[in-house]
């Protein structure tokens, strides 16, 4: 059997960076094949240059037989090659049926036929089982929609090829299940899907083979049905497995933090489009989870603690004091810090240096005044760069340039150097690759060792479940229940979020 | 939401009317039929020029050169016809075409070069001054027949109204645009750079074609604005229609589009004109107002309808997009 | 506790192999350099080209004579009227800066015109002239300032609000005259002359200075350069964008006010219509040429002064030159569109290879 699409000894390089070295990738018609590796591993850029949004620097692309290159996104869907990027990259000024079928418009008489525009786009929904108004501008649909209208398009494109770069990292179960089925239906069809995740039990779920990339390199093509996990993990991280579990197992010592005193107190606290009643104590040196599904208001808490969206009604009060938060300095002048949930939009200044994106939120609380002087800026930046052990030559490199992990490290080392009391982390794990991921969740634990309280929302619960006091659950906005002690298990926060 | 999609639209409707309304009560012979075709045959250039800049603005851009094609296209048509005496359809079959490639090569640089649509059109409106100034830097006087015969050309309305070539002009311009921004792909692609230029790319949309002609269009319409302004001025003068590019955007605005791109409406710049016009001829008709005030009153105009598009668009619901 | 986090990190075998280290660090520290030095080198050529095309017009083009307590030459002379430009692009580094836009200045210049030359005719005295003026300018900043930080509008339709309605208010105040005025102590900001230099380059001085000074001694500047570069991100760190922005506009206003009061010191009188006519879009210019992104980021404000003297300069050049001024213009888009492109990278790369290709022809 001829695969659908080739790539042969794929290179990519960046100045500087290797990017892609010598990379083989195959996909044959009618299987779903998982492209898998830790962040920086090179899946992205693969993508790219499969889809034409980059060129290569030396390799050949084979389509039938036929050698190709593609200098744009277009050419290569000209070809087949039909995309739906990490990041859901539709236009949120158009109406969904003008997102669906941009460049495709359905025309009668030369001009585009609204009418059928709107039939078709509905008809295409209903196989994702979104029943919305195709005419409403997309802007108005929760993201988790979007991402579901990204994949359609990329699905009515009727490719040959059809490449997901992480199209479940937004949606929930349901909704996962959902996509599966569809593109169970497509693999029938005889489509070739690429399938790009950080959920491992997706890929078993779902793929039919797997190719894994490590530094720019190939790994290996498996069978998924003759590839256990714990070989996977291995091929990926290039080390055993043992380290990552034994990092995962729950010590004893998690309820010992014997004093009662409380770092931060929410006392129903609601605000406008946002939690409702909300009563949350968050004890010293604890580490408490904030678990629930997209929406569910667990990002809600942590604005509404950092003084992002006002209270309409309750308060937080921080050792007994109520606290006025009416903009972030007010938060972060009582001591409370918080590592948002969107790395790129709320999180690095990209074209700031890491040294400068490491002092900023400490100059910020200084004062504009109080200026820190370039060598104590110096020396705060390669004492972090060292202790969190960021992967960069040195600190006047643009933070835009390091991956996921470590642009997450220089942000947590910026909130370090502000030694707060409370550090609160939205999603810190998200995007991030299995390596830095257990190192952020190491360094997580060593805070809470310390002293510092800390206020974790994640949307993976075995993670929630591996080191935190206690676990939040939230719903519709409001808290269904707390858990701790022998009732903290996944399943347990799984059947609360999923009950109420 | 549909209602709130165009409500700057009707807001601007009822304006102009309330205005046209007070004009009416105040001033005999306001609300005639003449009152009404002069509004769009003096603003017929301006309304031209305004169409382009919307799709412009629409495609997330900016032309800033307009007012200054239009003077170049006006000394262009006159230099043709008066020293090398051209016929003017001449004229306008070569202007034509080289106003378009004007606004194409800025859009070319725009695209190419990843430099940003405000500082390009800026130089280009240096440069299309400098043209314009070097062709000639006297007013020149046209003294055609054809100029002769369009100014007689026409058709006559009830109430001593006068439909004439530029309304007529401008009429098919506007239909054209509104096939275009509706019911085409190019319309559609158009919508979508605003949006995003990146996602776009990523979605196939033609960026550097789009781009190209969406420039191209503008300076096309300035310089046909050029072409009726002579129709109206019998004369092309270099320093011809110094700031009309404000004007241009100050209509765009107030017919509702959205300055940062992607959203808005061709229609609704035909109204912001004619709003701005009914503005004109009240004070006129007032005669102890001021011309100043003409100025004032825009931008306090302006500023109503900025907020107005922020209470509306101020907090969309959050989307990832990439930058 | 940071003992601790080393424990963590030891398992950690992500990082880049040593021998990619070392590359990734050659490869950048080049970048870097060519970097710092392509930031000011191009702008600094350009003067140099445009000074150097002068000598060649006209020999005696550097010299500077000595006359009744003042210099004067061709060099002073584009000094001095480069002088309210250059003021006005001090403010407009930093609003710039912040990923904003002022096209008000020019309309600014003619309010504060207004405003101090009819004042000038009554009988306050000529420093509480200087203060009303200068603070007739913050407050159009502040208003500036304030519709883009508090209102969110998109930069350049906010200061196009100021732009369009602002010469309608000068003329306003003016009553649609040219107010003119006597008064010896005023007209010394702009004819005036200190230690042999013109009034208005001290003016320009004294302001790079304290801009300097108030941007780079204290964290100002890099709030700024935050801001521009993302502005929610800096936010969530406890920067106070909207004051960073404000400070912005206002320091413009500030920078405008100055300029005004040159222009109208200069001429004695104040001419709503054309006072600053246009010279928002030569403040962005002399910016522009300078290096800075219009995007926001990094700035500096002696490459936006460079920016200023280039496009004077270029001015002088003509007249020099002897060419029919009806050439101005034109030469004038001709030198900025290729500084423009210049700048451009990608247009750089394409002339080299140009270049090359030309040179392997001569073989």
């Amino acid at each position: 059997m001829q695969p659908v699409l080739e790539l042969k000894h794929i290179s990519k390089r960046y100045p500087g960076v290797k990017a892609l070295e010598n990379v083989d990738f195959r996909i044959f018609a009618g299987e779903v094949h998982a492209l898998l590796g830790e962040n920086g591993a090179g899946k992205s850029t693969l993508v790219k240059v499969m889809t034409g949004a980059e060129s290569k620097t030396a390799g050949e692309i084979i389509i039938d037989n036929v050698a190709h290159e593609f200098a744009t996104p277009i050419a290569a869907q000209k070809m087949g090659i039909s995309t739906v990027y990490q990041e859901v990259n539709l236009l949120p000024n158009l109406s969904v049926a003008h997102n669906l079928f941009l460049g495709h418009e359905p025309k009668r008489y030369g001009l585009i036929d609204h009418k059928a525009m709107t039939t078709q786009a509905e008809q295409l929904l209903s196989r994702f089982k979104l029943d919305i108004d195709v005419n409403a501008d997309l802007a108005k649909y929760s993201v988790a929609v979007q991402q579901l209208v990204a994949i359609a398009r990329g699905v009515a494109m009727s490719a040959q090829v059809l490449v997901l770069d992480e199209p479940t990292a937004s949606l929930d179960a349901e909704e996962v299940q959902t996509l599966f089925a569809v593109m169970e239906q497509l693999r029938s069809q005889g489509v070739a899907i690429v399938f790009i995740t950080h959920f491992l039990d997706q890929v078993y779920q779902i793929s039919d083979r797997i190719t894994v990339l490590r530094n720019g390199k190939q790994v290996g093509e498996y069978l998924t049905a003759e590839l256990p996990q714990t070989k996977l993990v291995e091929a990926m991280l290039g080390k055993e497995l043992q380290q990552l579990t034994a990092r995962r197992s729950n010590p004893d010592d998690k309820h010992m933090a014997g004093d009662d005193e409380n770092a931060v107190t929410f006392s129903n606290v609601s605000a406008k489009g946002s939690i409702q009643e909300f009563d949350l104590e968050v004890p010293k040196g604890q580490a408490i989870g904030l678990a629930g599904l997209l929406g569910s208001g667990r990002t809600e808490v942590c604005n509404a603690l950092f003084g992002i969206d006002t209270l309409s009604s309750g308060s937080i009060s921080l050792g007994g004091k109520v606290l006025q938060l009416s903009q972030p300095s007010d938060a972060i002048h009582a001591g409370i810090a918080l590592c948002p949930e969107d790395r790129k939009t709320d999180g690095i200044i990209a074209p700031l240096s890491i040294r400068e994106n490491i002092i900023l939120a400490l100059q910020a609380k200084l004062g504009w005044w109080r200026y820190l002087s370039k060598t104590k800026q110096q020396t705060l930046a390669d004492f972090y760069i060292d202790k969190l052990q960021i992967a960069t030559p040195d600190a006047d490199k643009p933070i835009g340039q390091l991956s996921g992990g470590n642009q997450q490290k220089v942000i947590l080392a910026r909130w370090l150097a502000v030694e707060p009391t409370l550090l609160a982390l939205d999603e810190p794990t998200r995007g991030i690759d299995i390596g830095a991921h257990a190192e952020i969740l190491a360094l997580i634990k060593s805070l809470c060792d310390e002293g510092m309280s800390l206020l974790v929302t994640s949307s993976e619960l075995e993670e929630l479940v591996a080191f935190a006091n206690k676990v939040v659950v939230l719903r519709d906005r409001k808290k269904v229940t707390e858990l701790k002690g022998q009732q903290l298990t996944s399943q347990h926060v799984m059947q609360a979020i999923a009950e109420g | 939401m549909f209602k709130q999609r165009y409500l700057p639209l009707w807001i601007t409707t009822s304006l102009l009317m309330v205005l046209f309304l007070i004009g009416s009560m105040q001033f005999d012979g306001f609300a005639s039929s003449r009152v009404v075709m002069n509004l769009f045959s003096d603003n017929a250039f301006l309304m031209i020029t305004a169409i382009g800049m919307t799709l412009v603005i629409i495609s997330g851009g900016i032309d800033l050169s307009v007012g200054a094609v239009i003077a170049l296209s006006g000394v262009a048509t006159s230099v043709l016809i008066t020293q090398y005496q051209w016929h003017p359809l001449a004229a306008f079959a070569l202007i034509l075409p080289a106003g378009t490639l004007f606004g194409a090569l800025m859009g070319t640089i725009i695209y190419s070069y990843r430099l940003q649509p405000f500082i390009v059109t800026l130089a280009g409106m240096f440069l299309a001054r400098g043209l314009a100034t070097t062709l000639s830097e006297q007013s020149l006087e046209i003294d055609h027949p054809f100029y002769d015969f369009v100014a007689d050309f026409g058709f006559e309305l009830p109430g001593a109204a006068w439909l004439d070539l530029s309304t007529l002009i401008f009429a098919s311009v506007f239909l054209l645009a509104i096939l275009l921004m509706h019911y085409s792909r190019l319309g559609n692609n158009i919508y979508a750079l605003g949006g995003n230029e990146h996602s776009a790319q990523l979605m196939g949309v033609p960026v550097k074609r789009t781009t190209i002609t969406i420039y191209a269009a503008s300076s096309f319409l300035a310089t046909l604005a050029g072409i009726v302004f002579t129709f109206y001025t019998f004369s092309g003068y270099a320093l011809a229609a110094v700031g009309v590019e404000l004007d241009a955007i100050a209509a765009v605005v107030i017919g509702g589009t959205l300055l940062t791109g992607g959203r808005g409406f061709v229609a609704g710049t035909i109204l912001g004109v004619l709003l701005m016009g009914v503005i004109q001829t009240y004070i006129s008709f007032d005669g102890s107002l001021s011309s100043w005030w003409t100025k004032i009153v825009i931008g306090l105009l302006l500023f109503f309808f900025i907020v107005l598009q922020k209470g509306l668009n101020g907090k969309p619901a959050k989307t990832i997009t990439s930058h | 506790m940071k003992d601790s986090i080393q424990t963590v990190s030891a398992g950690a075998d992500h990082k880049l192999s040593e021998q990619d280290l070392a590359e990734a660090k050659a490869a950048r520290y080049q970048a870097g350099k060519s970097n710092s030095v392509g930031r000011y080198i191009w702008p600094v050529c350009a003067l140099a080209l445009l000074l150097a095309v002068n000598l060649l017009l006209d020999a005696s083009f550097f010299s500077i004579s000595y006359q009744d307590g003042r210099f004067y030459g061709s060099l002073i002379d584009i000094l001095n009227r480069s002088a309210p430009v250059a003021l006005l692009a001090i403010g407009m580094s930093l609003v710039i800066a912040t990923g904003g836009i002022d096209l008000s200045v020019g309309a600014v210049m003619a309010i504060v015109g207004a405003v101090c030359a009819n004042l000038l005719i009554t009988d306050i005295s000529v420093f509480a002239v200087i203060i009303i003026g200068l603070s007739t300018g913050i407050l159009a900043g502040v208003i500036n300032g304030a519709l883009v930080s508090y209102l969110s509008i998109q930069p350049i339709v906010a200061t196009l609000l100021l732009m369009v309605a602002g010469r309608g208010v000068a003329q306003l105040i003016n009553q649609g005259q040219i107010v003119t005025f006597q008064n010896d102590t005023f007209s010394a900001i702009g004819v005036g002359n200190w230690l042999g230099l013109p009034m208005p380059v001290w003016l320009v001085i004294a302001t790079l200075l304290f801009c300097q000074l108030l941007v780079r001694r204290t964290a100002l500047g890099l709030f700024i350069e935050a801001v521009g570069c993302n502005a929610s991100a800096s936010r969530y760190m406890g920067i106070n964008d909207r004051h960073v922005k404000l400070f912005a506009y206002a320091m413009a206003g500030l920078c405008a006010a100055m300029a005004g009061m040159i222009a109208t010191a200069d001429i004695q009188g104040s001419d709503a219509n054309n006072a600053g006519l246009w010279l928002e879009l030569d403040a962005i210019l002399a910016v522009v040429i300078g290096g800075a992104a219009l995007t926001g980021g990094r700035f500096s404000l002696a490459l936006s002064i460079i920016g200023a003297l280039i496009i004077q300069t270029l001015a002088t050049t003509i007249i020099v030159s002897g060419l029919p001024a009806k050439f101005n213009l034109l030469i004038k888009a001709i030198v900025i569109l290729v500084v423009l492109l210049l700048q451009s990278e990608k247009f750089r790369n394409q002339c080299k290879q140009l270049l090359r290709i030309s040179a392997r022809g001569d073989v």
